[in-house]
């Protein structure tokens, strides 16, 4: 039987399905019978989505560049053709 | 350029142009039309600037960041083989400027993320039993601000190589080969901190999700 420290060290492999089919039953085995290495399978779920969600979600994408980035971006780009640095 | 990512954000509010767009606007660079550039911004400079943020301390940081991979993108543009979308490339090169400052920026040693990793018994059990998260908790998690802005407080707190880790990874969906590139490090050295920036994350939620009261959110 496996202890909670290898089923911790491995958790990720077995949450990115990169466990070989005979270490997955072992660690499923494991979690049959372990509350504690349940709860904490669960939340290392939920913190990598809650990660994305707060990182990504609605609110943190913008449609465009603010006018006044868009004109220092294309002042540098101009500088750059007359520098002869764009190539 | 290695691998294929996908849409530069999910939750992007306008839909990925699409690759006869890409393949089109990449025509027009190409052959020096002086307005393709400033669609070019138009079509991923909001995108662009939504990773910066994501990855860099301040707005300023993050507005420069994107400048410096829009004018790296024009200075390389005769190295992109097109295989790859073009939104692809354009992500791929913001995270490698938002690196580049953060490299600039990082003058502190680096605190221990040790404190934050599960201890163990000597018979391999855990010291500290995990307890379970409030099921409310965790669909807040996904869905209220107040809770995001706890989890953005939180992974503001991982020490900066793990909080990159995270980032490049589970956040901007860098393959474990394409963040060991970026970062300069084996994949396994990768793999060994994404987990443990993720152990760390969880460590530092906990108080805040467990249905046994904890700090709520």
């Amino acid at each position: 039987m496996l202890t909670c420290r290898e089923v911790l060290d491995f958790l990720m492999a077995y949450v990115d399905g990169e466990l070989p089919a005979d270490e997955v039953a072992r660690f499923e085995k494991h979690l049959a019978v372990c509350l504690s290495c349940v709860n904490y399978l669960a939340s290392y779920r939920a913190t990598i989505r809650a990660g994305k969600a707060a990182m990504r979600g609605p609110g943190t994408s913008l449609d465009k560049l603010p006018p006044d980035l868009v004109k220092a971006v294309e002042a540098a780009r101009r500088a750059l053709v007359q520098s002869g640095e764009s190539e | 350029m290695a691998g294929t990512l996908n849409c530069m954000t999910p939750a992007c509010p306008s839909p990925d142009p699409s690759q006869a767009e890409q393949a089109a606007l990449l025509g027009r660079l190409r052959q020096g039309e002086d307005a393709a550039f400033r669609d070019l911004m138009d079509m991923a400079g909001g995108r662009m600037l939504a990773v910066a943020r994501r990855m860099l301390p301040t707005d300023d940081d993050a507005r420069e960041a994107v400048q410096d991979a829009l004018l790296s993108a024009f200075r390389n543009l005769h190295r992109f083989d097109g295989r790859a979308l073009l939104t692809t490339w354009l992500h791929r090169i913001t995270v490698n400027a938002c690196l580049m400052k953060l490299r600039t920026r990082r003058r502190r040693p680096e605190s221990s993320i040790e404190d934050l990793l599960p201890t163990f018994l000597p018979d391999g059990h855990q010291t500290r039993p995990a307890e379970p998260w409030a099921p409310d908790r965790l669909e807040r998690a996904e869905t209220s601000e107040a809770t995001a802005r706890l989890v953005r407080e939180k992974i503001g707190e991982l020490p900066e190589t793990y909080r990159e880790i995270l980032l490049l990874r589970d956040i901007e969906d860098l393959s474990t080969e394409e963040a060991a590139q970026a970062l300069g490090i084996s994949s396994n050295a990768v793999k060994t901190k994404l987990h443990r920036a993720r152990q760390a994350l969880r460590a530092l939620l906990d108080p805040h999700m467990r249905a046994d009261g904890g700090e709520a959110c």
